[in-house]
């Protein structure tokens, strides 16, 4: 066995996080900032030692715990992506606590550093029920930042998050019980290759759908998300969109694609259905909402939307959009919280009507907040372009309906995103407030320009991400091959070969376009 | 052949150091780095075009990086360049750089002005970007990269919330037509399995007779493909229905018009529908709607035209119908003609808008025309420049001999369409070539002939009153406008039910029934000044491209024998077609000088010799005086369908749809829920996190106890 890399990213924030509790505040900020500086570093070597094309799985880890309970670690491609996803934006979101929270902090970070174990922990656990573990509990330190550190309605947000995800889980854990005992193994590996009878299938789909649909959240289980962006701080949102919302998608391409593939086939109609939906209804909710942070969690439930769709497309582009979408809306919908932090820091209101004119006290704000903006509405160029193209053009082979319905989300996003945009930046300024508003400091671009440079490597030269998931989609893909759904393009072979007299003949003759190669 | 990599890579580096150089380095670096870097890819560029003009040069595909591959979608950037982008480059560098160099005096009193030259390179590397696509992605990026340089440029004055608006129209119309054009792209890959520009064109010919399913229907391949496509054109290209942005997008400083809204970006529709001609070949179906849209867009425009009082907004109409023209020369297979219109078009396009701010500059930033008259002694080299491009756009010349750039090009277009069997579209180029004539005389006569009538104008009282004088006038403009719409914006902010775009967008010019004759004459005092030196070579520049362009280049352009030469298959050249352009019959060829001459007559005759009849006219067909000076009224029915809908729906699903359906049956509805949220609410959130616990030890138990006995 290698070197425990992953279990030592796992230690390290856990070991932190109980160091916080006995620390004065400014002691536990730093430590949690070194916590998770550590962790990222580790998580650029897990990145660059991961070999591509290799095994699919690797960093492997086994002990065993006991009877056939184990402490199974590995990752795929698809896992190591939103590793490096999670070990990226948790610093920042130590970084945009450092002066919002001020009461207990220690707790605060020690939450922080537990919501990051557990979710390294999610996308690395190869056992079912250590995943299980993982999965659920990642929820309890999100409650309690919301819980205790959340704004006025704070009860309600998190009673609200608690039910929906109750039901869920209840569900799949009586799913993978079942699983279990079926397949008689525990290993996540081991039950991707095994086959289940197709009406079991189905049941065991929809027990993973209830969960996953939750945490996605998918139409019409998304009001909790609303509410608990709102009520959450700043960190506490970046977090929440940036990783948690991640967890649904990975659920499904984890668990409900690979390991029940006809029943996936056989529900895409849902799935196409709810995020078709999911698309124009929340844009449109956005548009009319007058909370910034309201509007960006509406806007993620649409991108969300897109992710499920290119999950259910079967093929590899649609698969690659998804996890494209997740890690682009990952960083930028991160970004646009942060930036409602910044200057809900500084007038405590989150009401877009209160603002106005920041592009002229607050230049490099408007800028950064610009880019975002546009990637955000998937400008080419920037990360969320090129996942909402893959994924749109992997659906439009199985349902150019769905296609176009989706599609019709760059309209709409582009609406209610400018009209965020302009109703905060642009204009005169209205208010005395407003005018002694300051421009980000150093630490606020700290925070904000490293996530500017990824979404515009990812948009420039996504090939870095779409490498390393290469090999899993191809596995994937042949696994789920038997089920695939036909699309509703079905062309038939073209007649002609230029000379059926729609093509003039002098074309023929042209040289032409070859030349060039 | 590395030139290329600067052409295009020049524009961008320029960008971010003028976007990002700090405050201290005054004004003077961004502008000297920006210009000069569009200088450097002008003077690159030129040698492109003669390397192809000379049937020297040949296609050539420069890498540049991997882009991105998923399953067989495999995408690279690279720079294409052959004949068809060899014509756009030396369109888009030249104006490009005329318009930075005008733009040092334009923008002078501007205190943001770094700001605005970063955003004129990043548009001109996005546009070159799009037209060295060697694969529809690229094609796509540079597609919104302009879009978004657009965006920016028309909001350049961000205080004003009509210059707000009009952005996020603009951007958002766009979106509407790239929605068409991703779905196009996701047919094509479907279809055809690669992305790649000559790939798809060399494949094209096969999938004739080739049906596919789409939405609920089964139609041709080919046809569903391209007319996707030509959606994203006609977005771009502001044809008839998704038009309405580029009025609107006059909000932006002249220069920005010259560049963005004239001579290049709304052109990029016409030269999609040229860079992928094999593919439209392929579709009659396609190419007769082209034709048709590209000949209604052409009347349309040119009739709301004749009515619009801000010299501006004439000539955005003017350029939405000479896009028209291009589109239905397209359409009848003629894309050499249409590339020809673009490229002359360019240069007198491009010199009218910058006349025109050459005049607004004059004139204290006064746009209607109203309030202009007798300009032509104060500001003489502007007037000449307007004057050349006038006859440019009016064709005027003379049969067998030749004649001004529009001379050759419009009535290739006339004439193609006749031959091409389209002879209703070349009837209506016709007809809007005398709706062209008179609506571009009655702006030359009302500017620059006539008696003064600037003491009437609000913004040349401003000027008089201004205890600053002339000094800072580009700022106070900005600031009067947004007073001047505060109030009417304000009210909408308020009550914030207000659609973005559309609401204020949508405003309607201030209809005075009053014609331009009953307005007070004088001068009041007022002296227009001739703009700088800066601003004037530039009109000096494109007068020589607008006397010549067509008379020179015609020859490669459009000649049956020497095109196809020229063209090398870099679109589809129909060596054919352009030969029964010149058999058609004599009225056909002398038509489009006939109805120049008598839309000069009439305009003549209505606003010199009997300035009183224009009035008159309108009183006497009120009605369609209304609806032409309405522009049909587009606005107001997009508002009405579209964006109160949308902003209705938004409001009735979040209330009615999540609070008062899914919260209420969900999370509050069961009473037993409820009852215990209430209770469990009082001990204070922990107790969730304690329950939540409680259910997964549960589970655990279970499971462990599984683990254990199994």
């Amino acid at each position: 066995m290698s070197f425990p890399i992953l279990s030592l990213m796992l230690a390290v924030p856990a070991v932190a996080a109980i160091a916080c509790l006995f620390l004065s505040a400014q002691a536990a900020r730093v430590t949690a900032l070194a916590a998770t500086l550590i962790d990222l570093a580790l998580g650029v070597v897990l990145w660059t030692s991961f070999d591509v094309g290799g095994a699919q799985w690797q960093f492997v880890e086994y002990a065993p715990i006991f009877g056939r309970f184990g402490w199974a670690l590995g990752i795929d491609g698809y896992a190591l992506l939103l590793i490096v996803l999670s070990v990226f934006l948790m610093p920042i979101c130590i970084g945009a606590s450092w002066q919002a929270i001020e009461k207990r902090v220690p707790e605060y970070m020690a939450a922080f550093l537990f919501t990051e174990v557990l979710m390294i922990g999610t996308f690395a656990a190869q056992d079912l029920f250590l995943f299980y573990i993982f999965f659920e509990a990642g929820l309890i330190p999100m409650f309690l930042i919301i819980g205790i550190w959340g704004g006025v309605n704070r009860i309600y947000a998190s009673y609200k998050f608690f039910l929906y995800t109750l039901l869920g889980s209840l569900l799949m854990f009586i799913a993978m019980l079942y699983m279990s005992i079926t397949a008689d193994t525990t290993s996540i590996p081991v039950l991707l290759n095994y086959d289940f009878p197709p009406q079991v299938q189905t049941w065991l789909w929809l027990a993973f759908f209830a969960s996953f649909a939750v945490k996605m959240p998918m139409w019409p289980v998304h009001t909790w998300l609303p509410d608990a962006h709102v009520q959450a701080p700043t960190a506490g949102s970046v977090i929440l969109a940036g990783v948690l919302l991640k967890l649904g998608g990975y659920g499904f391409l984890r668990f409900s694609l690979p390991m029940f593939p006809e029943a996936s086939a056989s529900l895409v109609w849902l799935m196409f259905g709810l995020s078709a939906v999911a698309v124009i209804y929340t844009s449109l909710v956005a548009l009319v909402q007058s909370d910034m942070k309201k509007l960006i969690a509406y806007s993620s439930v649409a991108h969300m939307a897109i992710v499920t769709i290119g999950l259910f497309a079967f093929n590899a582009q649609g698969i690659e959009g998804a996890m494209m979408v997740m890690l682009g809306h990952g960083l930028v919908s991160g970004a646009l919280f942060l930036c409602v932090g910044v200057i809900y820091d500084r007038l405590h209101t989150r009401e877009i009507s209160r603002y106005g004119g920041l592009a002229i006290n607050m230049p490099r704000y408007a800028l950064l907040f610009l880019l975002f903006t546009m990637a955000s509405i998937g400008l080419p160029g920037t990360s969320n372009f090129v996942g909402e193209l893959l994924s749109l053009m992997g659906t439009y082979q199985v349902s150019t309906t769905t296609a176009l319905l989706c599609t019709t989300g760059i309209i709409l996003g582009a609406a209610y995103m400018l009209y965020l945009y302009r109703r905060v930046v642009f204009g005169e300024i209205k208010s005395e407030d407003v005018r002694a508003m300051s421009d980000l400091t150093p630490r606020e671009l700290w925070l904000l320009v490293p996530i500017a440079a990824a979404v515009l490597w990812m948009g420039v030269y996504p090939e870095s991400f779409l490498a390393p998931m290469r090999k899993d989609t191809q596995i994937l893909l042949a696994r789920l091959d038997r089920a695939k759904p036909a699309g509703d393009s079905q062309p038939t072979p073209g007649k002609g070969n230029g000379g059926t007299g729609i093509v003039p003949a002098a074309h023929a003759e042209t040289p032409a376009h070859g030349s060039a190669h | 052949m590395h030139s290329i990599l600067f052409i295009v890579f020049l524009p961008l580096i320029a960008a971010i150091v003028a976007g990002f150089a700090n405050k201290s380095f005054g004004m003077t670096l961004p502008k000297v780095v920006t210009t000069g870097a569009l200088f450097v890819s002008c003077a690159l560029s030129w040698p492109v075009f003669i390397g192809f003009l000379a049937g020297t040069s040949e296609a050539t595909v420069t890498p540049v990086l991997h882009f991105m591959t998923s399953g067989t979608f495999d995408v690279s950037w690279a720079l294409r360049v052959d004949a068809l982008t060899a014509v756009m480059l030396v369109v888009i560098t030249s104006v490009s750089a005329l318009v930075h160099l005008y733009s040092w005096g334009y923008m002078s009193e501007e205190p943001d002005q770094p700001r605005f030259f970063a955003y004129l390179s990043l548009f001109t590397f996005a546009m070159l970007m799009l037209v060295t696509a060697d694969n529809l992605i690229q094609m796509f990026f540079g597609w919104e990269g302009v879009g978004l340089a657009s965006y920016l440029l028309i909001g350049f004055w961000f205080r004003k919330p009509s210059a707000n608006a009009a952005a996020i129209k603009a951007f958002v119309v766009n979106r509407v037509g790239d929605l068409g054009f991703m779905l196009g792209i996701f047919g094509t890959y479907l279809v055809f399995d690669t992305v790649s520009i000559p790939a798809i064109l060399a494949a094209a010919p096969s999938m004739a007779g080739s049906t596919i399913g789409f939405l609920w229907f089964r139609a041709d391949t080919m046809t569903v493909i391209c007319l996707l496509l030509f959606v994203g054109a006609m977005g771009k290209s502001a044809q008839l229905g998704l038009h309405t942005w580029l009025p609107d997008a006059m909000e932006g400083p002249t220069p920005v018009s010259a560049l963005i809204h004239a001579a290049t970006m709304v052109t990029a529709g016409v030269f999609m529908v040229c860079r992928l001609s094999p593919m439209f070949e392929m579709s009659p179906t396609a190419m007769g709607f082209i034709t048709f849209i590209g000949a209604a867009t052409c009347l349309f425009a040119a009739t709301v035209g004749t009515t619009q009082t801000d010299i501006k907004r004439v000539i955005a109409y003017s350029t939405c119908s000479q896009l028209g023209y291009m589109f239905f020369a397209a359409g009848v297979g003629a894309y050499g003609a249409a590339m020809f219109h673009l490229f002359t078009h360019a240069f007198f396009k491009a010199l009218l808008f910058l006349g025109a701010g050459s005049v607004i500059h004059a004139m204290h930033h006064e746009q209607d025309m109203r309030f202009y008259g007798g300009l032509r002694k104060a500001i003489p080299i502007t007037f000449w420049g307007m004057l050349l491009g006038t006859l440019a756009i009016t064709g005027v010349g003379i049969y067998g001999i030749g004649g001004f750039a529009g001379y050759h090009s419009k009535d290739a277009i006339i004439e193609v369409a006749w031959a091409g069997g389209s002879p209703v579209a070349s009837m209506v180029g016709v007809f809007a070539a005398l709706l062209t004539s008179f609506y571009s005389w009655r702006l030359m006569f009302l500017t620059f002939w006539g008696e003064p009538r600037w003491a009437a104008s609000e913004h040349i009282q401003h000027a008089l009153h201004d205890a600053h004088g002339h000094d800072d006038h580009a700022h106070d403009h900005g600031h009067d406008d947004a007073h001047a719409h505060a109030a009417h914006a304000h009210g909408h902010d308020d009550a914030h039910h207000t659609a973005p775009a559309a609401e204020d967008a949508g405003h309607t010019p201030h209809v005075e029934e009053r014609g331009f004759n009953e307005i007070p004459k004088g001068t009041g005092g007022y002296h227009p000044h001739e703009s700088p030196i800066v601003m004037l070579i530039p009109l000096i520049v494109l007068s020589i491209g607008a006397v010549a362009a067509g008379f020179v280049f015609h020859h490669w352009f459009i000649d049956p024998e020497t095109a196809g030469g020229f063209w090398k298959g870099a679109l589809f050249f129909n060596e054919h077609l352009m030969h029964e352009m010149h058999e058609v019959p004599l009225f056909v060829k002398l038509s489009a000088t006939v109805v120049m001459l008598t839309g000069l007559l009439i305009a003549y005759l209505a606003y010199l010799r009997s300035p009183s009849t224009p009035a008159k006219f309108a009183d006497t067909f009120q009605p369609l005086y209304r609806f032409l000076l309405n522009k049909w009224y587009f606005d107001q029915l997009y508002h009405f369908l579209f964006v109160r809908p949308a902003f209705a729906i938004g409001r009735l699903l979040w209330h009615r749809g999540d609070e008062g359906t899914i919260d209420r049956f969900g999370p509050n509805g069961s009473a037993w829920l409820v009852q215990m949220g209430s209770r469990v609410a009082v001990r204070l959130q922990t107790g969730y996190v304690y329950t939540y616990a409680f259910v997964m030890l549960i589970g655990l138990t279970a499971a462990i106890t599984w683990a254990i006995a199994g």
